[in-house]
């Protein structure tokens, strides 16, 4: 693929791309609470962006700044080239669909629906036009005399979305969008709004808690955490690559080591363990001095679980005692302390069928625990 | 046949069933005795009277059943008072202005009361306490009391006017006492709290949210209030207007001490009739009347919400 193919499908690698809400500086404190801490951010048309973290991290409070339900501290807000600061959110370009979906209780669907068409004036037959088509759209034409309360949770979700979508905003925001539906419908909700914004076109602002869903749904996630962003990344580099200790931590699960550098060369790093003599070699440079403290981060399905001990001694080896078994049916996860007690945990597809009760590796058995050199990641922070 | 002597446990559970339903009923039923004394029976009297006829005697009207000589019973029902009330013009025109003032009371309790109780749904918890118990603090003073201290404020010397005065904007005291305006104060002050506590319950359950969604796709300050606000804050404005506009329409102590005889309200007629007048049948059938003025809309609405939440 060519250079520029590629940064059609990823504007953020374009250095010339303008981004499409451009944010600057913006810090919201609510007296002595910084929500949100002087952060910057570029989304670009078309994405469908994440904004992931725990509950107070400040990612609501930022969506809302978007949307214009709170005045920035400090900072600005530019959405399609335009200054939003001083708009009212009833005049922005953006439309939101809210946790509690906010649907008028007191409205048909229909009429939930128009309501944003009836405030732009537009005509009668064109607003009924609208409202069906986006009615059609999430597979809601037959409810469209109901009132709210006379759907079920998934029907509303669908029709809070129709509500934000009808008047074609330049972008949708989502807050916490599937929080309300439970697993299964959460899953197939995940898959219709990537094949409705890939329709649309919009450009999306997801705020989200769950990990799982961010990753599933989002061109870019920004990892949030007391009001700052801790990193930026595709799904894959931010499960893969992550850069702290903190994001590693909060996406999925993952094993850390702290040890610190014996060998740092352009192309691999040396790391010793703080707790033992174990070494990990990790096959990517870094940007550190020799003996720095660092931690090494490895995912618990990266790790090969024998009972057999390896050929030949060497790095990115471990043994340890298996403490505990848990079966999750579609893999299992082992909990194996290691010699110095370090507890580290391991993920095992169940490929065949276990004949009955038996494991990849038994309670109290010693195991040995190896990995590549790309599968671990060293972190500074 | 079961021995029911061998199954002590099962007689215990059934006498405690029993005693659980008679203490249901009595729970029940003590309120529904409480009003069938007080006020059934009461109303039944008012009603009997309303159709007998004003005696200068003790009690002062004619019985209803009588023993005729030729020992049958006679009933006598008198609708005269009834079309004494048709007749008289100053009947019809108390009825009418009650309504008014009742009426335009209750929207100026409403126009204060809104802003008011949606005030306290909006601020922070703590200040919440404060300013309900400042809503609900005046009824800790005895009510005739909060009348007559009006009476004092809006007096020919009295403070609004002396205040006035000293600060050179009037050279004498405007009337204020014994009007229609001292009756509107009077009973748009006392009457307010259950415009407000109505309205603020019902705005407490209120999404606001259901805001921030209506200016999101577009709708200006008042808009949202005319489309999203209004119509799901009706209930407690319908609420709190019976509240206020069925007291208020009866009432007979503020347009007495502060309209002073010069604002003739129902409950004004039907005190003159009873007391200085001694005509109670015609009292009487001033307060069926009243009571049927009042109690039909109320019906009414009662219908229209029952067949709304059944349409539900």
């Amino acid at each position: 693929m060519s250079q520029a193919a590629e940064t059609v499908d990823r504007p953020w690698l374009d250095a010339d791309a303008q981004p499409f809400i451009k944010i600057r500086g913006m810090t919201k404190r609510f007296g002595d609470f910084t929500a949100v801490d002087n952060v910057d951010l570029d989304i670009y048309k078309g994405e469908l962006f994440s904004l992931l973290g725990g509950s107070g991290c400040g990612k609501s409070t930022l969506l809302r700044m978007m949307a214009g339900f709170e005045s920035p501290t400090a900072g600005t807000v530019h959405i399609d080239g335009t200054l939003m600061n001083e708009i009212p959110a009833y005049e922005r370009p953006v439309n939101m669909m809210f946790q509690s979906y906010a649907l008028f209780p007191h409205m048909t669907v229909a009429k939930n629906v128009a309501y944003g068409l009836v405030r732009d004036g537009l005509g009668k037959s064109e607003v009924t036009k609208r409202v069906d088509e986006m009615l059609d759209m999430v597979e809601l034409g037959d409810f469209s005399k109901r009132k709210p309360h006379q759907l079920s949770g998934g029907q509303q979700q669908r029709v809070a979305l129709a509500r934000a979508l009808v008047k074609r905003p330049k972008v949708l925001l989502l807050d916490e969008p599937l929080g309300a539906l439970d697993k299964r419908l959460r899953e197939q909700t995940q898959f219709e709004l990537m094949n409705l914004q890939e329709e649309l076109g919009v450009t999306f602002v997801v705020v989200t808690h769950d990990q799982e869903e961010a990753m599933t749904l989002s061109t870019r996630i920004a990892v949030m955490d007391q009001g700052k962003f801790m990193q930026i990344g595709t799904p894959t580099e931010i499960y893969e690559t992550p850069d702290s200790r903190h994001v590693a931590s909060f996406i999925g699960s993952t094993n850390i080591f702290q040890g610190f550098v014996v060998e740092n060369k352009p192309d691999h790093v040396l790391v010793q363990s703080r707790r033992d003599d174990s070494l990990f070699y990790i096959d990517h440079g870094l940007d550190v001095q020799e003996n720095a403290k660092v931690w090494v981060a490895i995912r618990p399905e990266k790790i090969r679980l024998s009972k057999t001990p390896p050929k030949k001694a060497g790095p990115n080896q471990l043994s340890g005692i298996v403490q505990d078994i848990g079966y999750l049916g579609r893999m299992s996860t082992y909990k194996v302390k290691l010699t110095n007690d370090k507890i580290v945990e391991i993920t095992h597809p169940n490929q065949v069928r276990p004949k009955s009760g038996e494991h990849l590796a038994d309670w109290e058995e010693k195991v040995y625990l190896s990995w590549e050199p790309t599968s671990a990641v060293v972190l500074t922070k | 046949m079961e021995d029911t002597a061998s199954q002590p446990s099962t007689r215990l559970q059934q006498l405690g069933r029993t005693l659980q339903s008679s203490w249901r009923s009595v729970v029940v039923g003590l309120p529904f005795f409480w009003l069938l004394l007080f006020f059934l029976i009461p109303f039944a009297i008012v009603l009997k009277i309303s159709f007998a006829e004003s005696l200068i005697a003790s009690p002062p009207f004619s019985t209803l059943l009588q023993w005729g000589e030729d020992g049958a019973l006679n009933l006598r029902i008198l609708f005269d008072n009834f079309k004494f009330l048709a007749e008289d013009e100053l009947y019809l025109n108390t009825y009418l202005n009650s309504l008014k003032v009742a009426l335009i009371s209750t929207i100026w309790c409403l126009l204060i009361g809104y802003p008011i109780a949606y005030a306290i749904v909006r601020s922070d918890p703590a200040t919440k306490n404060v300013l309900l118990m400042l809503i609900i603090l005046p009824f800790w003073t005895s009510f005739l009391l909060r009348v007559y201290a009006w009476m004092g404020l809006l007096a020919d010397q009295g403070t609004i006017n002396s205040f006035l005065i000293w600060l050179g904007i009037i050279d004498e005291p405007i009337r204020l006492l014994y009007s229609q305006f001292a009756v509107y104060i009077g009973i748009v002050y006392s009457y307010l709290p259950f415009m407000i506590l109505p309205l603020y319950a019902n705005m407490e359950k209120l999404d606001m949210s259901l805001h921030e969604a209506a200016s999101d796709l577009g709708a200006k300050p008042i808009t949202t209030f005319l489309t999203v606000t209004l119509p799901l804050t009706l209930p407690g404005i319908v609420a709190g207007s019976l509240l206020v506009f069925i007291p208020a329409t009866g009432e007979y102590v503020i347009p007495d001490l502060l309209g002073g005889g010069n604002v003739l309200m129902i409950g004004n007629v039907l005190f003159n009739e009873f007391n200085s007048n001694h005509d109670w049948p015609v009292a009487s059938a001033v307060a069926i009347v009243l009571l049927i003025v009042l109690v039909a809309p109320m019906m009414l609405y009662q219908r229209m919400q029952s067949r709304e939440s059944a349409a539900h």
